[in-house]
């Protein structure tokens, strides 16, 4: 005979698995795919985090080794001092330029993070070749970029303890939680302005910037 | 639209044809056409002539389009949904607006993975035939660049409805609930936070909040019914309903829990809003509700003097539309416009508004107010708070300009 104390576990075991089939919550529900091993994850795992170089790698790069990277793989676009080539994105300069009529975001202006640049060096650049750089080579890309920002000496070394703890201008111009609505409004139905009030303020018309929208794609450059 | 307004409209149809009529010394080509066309004399092209299909050889003009001088190249930038031309909720895939970061990569589903880990009890590789497993969902929602309307921010510039609204497009999208695929992976208590990863050559990557993951995300394999376009994600892509594009990450091959966000390179450096006083808004994901009038607009003008039937698109990132008004005096006097069904959760909804135009010139504007309350505001509300360079998010009202002669220009009030 069972033991009312055998027959409460047995309940409580059969609660459990009728538990575990009707809900989705369960891990491993569905069993579909395979557990992704260590090696995998290692093989995937490519971010670093922004804010304290979390995910960065071993190795370290030197501005002087920078250079010659730079000079090789980022001046075509990126100008020979980060100054931008045509429309790619100028990383040097605009500093105390933001509240200006035409601010000038850059790494030096704009980025809040170093490791940042690391990630997205690593992840993403040069653009036609992207994931072809050693570790190595995108900290010193890392480093020289910060160096020619002026953000870091000349003898600065990049690896995963220093690159956090290079203070970026505008760390703390951000505010990550989201304002919005700022804008309040009643939907006004009659006479919400006066008549004699509406005023154009600017038109497209004339402006010659808009390409067509019928016939061949368009190639128009402003004038 | 009552049955009484709906007779109104059919009379003033009938009126507006009448008076339309041309007089005897018309062509008479243009009378009537023949009771047989050519193409009523011949027998056509049979089935699989065109085994997918493709839009009538006329509409070739109906394409995205980009502006060449606005990116340095093809492979980081942005294509516009052709608004003008399409009639309903749905983007025809074909049509629905681009933004790529590194191009589109060509992608062997067979080869294609999606590894979930981080902060997970089980981490998960699972192939494209996994993911088919899972139960499915359909949705229908819009994704919109938070870049639309950028380029109007300073000032009225792109003089198209195209160039200036054309980057938000709506699908019927069909996946699998993000919240499925992360239950089954385990979420461990410490997480907050989702690094979602791309497998372009920018292996584009941003930031998301677990509890949007577990809200109402999607992992998507087909739009509209067919398998994703390879320029929206094929084989696999993430949809964040309501909020900004970039997060909706194409070509999802990563998703990795964490208790804090990863501050990316593309929610620091881009995507964020600047200011007038120098700081920066990050994380602005929502995108606030929008309207635009679709005719007329600039590339669809007025032929003449009679009854019109002004057509527009509208939609929120909080949920439903709930009213659309519409004016034709610049904000003067509005009226409500019909919105017509479906009317769907973080989707485009159509409106429609019957207007005698009199030949005088008008100033036709929307303002759609959504099922929060939220009311669409002015570019002048917008700048009064956030200056011109914040680039995205300008979800202000459009006005559109429309002269004597029918011409519709793009500008903005004071």
């Amino acid at each position: 005979m069972f033991s009312s104390r055998k027959i409460g576990l047995l309940l409580a075991a059969s609660l459990a698995a009728a538990c575990a089939r009707a809900s989705a919550a369960e891990p491993g529900h569905f069993g579909y795919g395979s557990v992704a091993t260590p090696a995998q994850i290692a093989g995937w795992d490519i971010d670093a985090r922004g804010e304290d170089g979390t995910g960065l790698p071993p190795g370290k790069g030197t501005v002087d080794r920078g250079a010659d990277v730079y000079a090789e793989q980022c001046a075509a676009c990126h100008g020979t001092f980060g100054e931008g080539e045509s429309r790619f994105p100028k990383l040097v300069g605009g500093v105390g330029s933001l509240r200006d009529e035409r601010p000038e975001p850059t790494v030096g202006s704009y980025w809040p993070f170093a490791p940042t640049l690391w990630d997205y060096i690593n992840r993403a650049m040069p653009m036609p070749a992207p994931h072809t750089l050693s570790a190595d080579d995108v900290y010193a890309l890392t480093a020289y970029i910060l160096s020619l920002n002026d953000l870091v000496p000349n003898e600065f070394v990049a690896d995963r303890n220093s690159l956090p703890k290079v203070k970026m201008r505008n760390r703390d111009n951000f505010i990550w939680t989201d304002p919005r609505p700022d804008t309040a409004a009643a939907p006004c139905m009659n006479a919400c302005v006066s008549a004699a009030d509406v005023r154009i303020a600017s038109t497209a018309e004339g402006r010659d910037l808009t390409p067509r929208t019928t016939g061949p794609l368009d190639t128009m450059q402003p004038k | 639209m009552g049955r009484r307004s709906f007779l109104g409209l059919g009379a003033a149809l009938t009126g507006s044809l009448a008076l339309g009529a041309q007089p005897a010394t018309a062509d008479p080509a243009q009378e009537s056409p023949p009771a047989d066309a050519p193409w009523s004399q011949s027998i056509g092209p049979g089935v699989v002539d065109r085994p997918y299909g493709r839009p009538a050889d006329t509409e070739a003009s109906v394409i995205r389009r980009n502006v060449p001088w606005l990116t340095a190249g093809t492979e980081s930038s942005v294509s516009f949904s052709p608004l003008q031309e399409l009639q309903g909720i749905i983007t025809p895939n074909g049509l629905f607006f681009e933004r790529h970061h590194a191009g589109w990569p060509s992608i062997d589903p067979a080869q294609h993975k999606l590894m979930i880990h981080g902060l997970v009890e089980r981490p998960l590789l699972l192939t494209m035939k996994d993911i088919l497993r899972f139960p499915q969902t359909t949705r229908v929602h819009f994704i919109e660049c938070p870049a639309n309307g950028g380029m109007n921010w300073r000032a009225a510039q792109m003089n198209s409805l195209q160039f200036s609204h054309g980057m938000v497009s709506c699908a019927e999208w069909t996946g699998v609930r993000l919240s499925t695929l992360l239950e089954e992976v385990g979420i461990k208590k410490e997480a907050k936070w989702a690094m979602v990863e791309g497998a372009d050559g920018a292996h584009m990557n941003r930031s998301l909040p677990l509890d949007k993951c577990l809200d109402d995300c999607l992992v998507v394999y087909a739009q509209n019914g067919e398998a994703l376009r390879p320029e929206q994600g094929y084989p696999l892509r993430l949809v964040v309903p309501g909020w900004e594009g970039n997060v909706n990450i194409k070509w999802l091959r990563r998703i990795k829990l964490g208790e804090k966000p990863w501050h990316t390179r593309e929610e620091t450096s881009k995507y964020t809003d600047l200011m007038p006083d120098g700081t920066s808004r990050g994380f602005t994901w929502l995108m606030d509700a929008k309207s635009v009038v679709t005719f007329p607009c600039p590339e669809k003008p007025l032929d003449k003097p009679g009854l019109y039937e002004i057509r527009g698109l509208a939609w929120t990132g909080n949920g439903k539309v709930r009213r659309v008004d519409v004016s034709t005096d610049g904000g003067v006097n509005w009226q409500a416009a019909r919105l017509h069904e479906p009317i769907l959760s973080k989707a485009l909804t159509k409106f429609t508004l019957p207007w005698r135009w009199d030949g005088q010139p008008a100033l036709v504007a929307s303002r759609v107010v959504d099922e929060t309350g939220y009311v669409q505001p002015t570019i002048a509300q917008l700048r009064a708070q956030r200056g011109s360079n914040s680039i995205y998010h300008n979800n202000s009202i459009q006005t559109w300009q429309v002269k004597p002669d029918g011409s519709v220009f793009n500008v903005q009030l004071a």
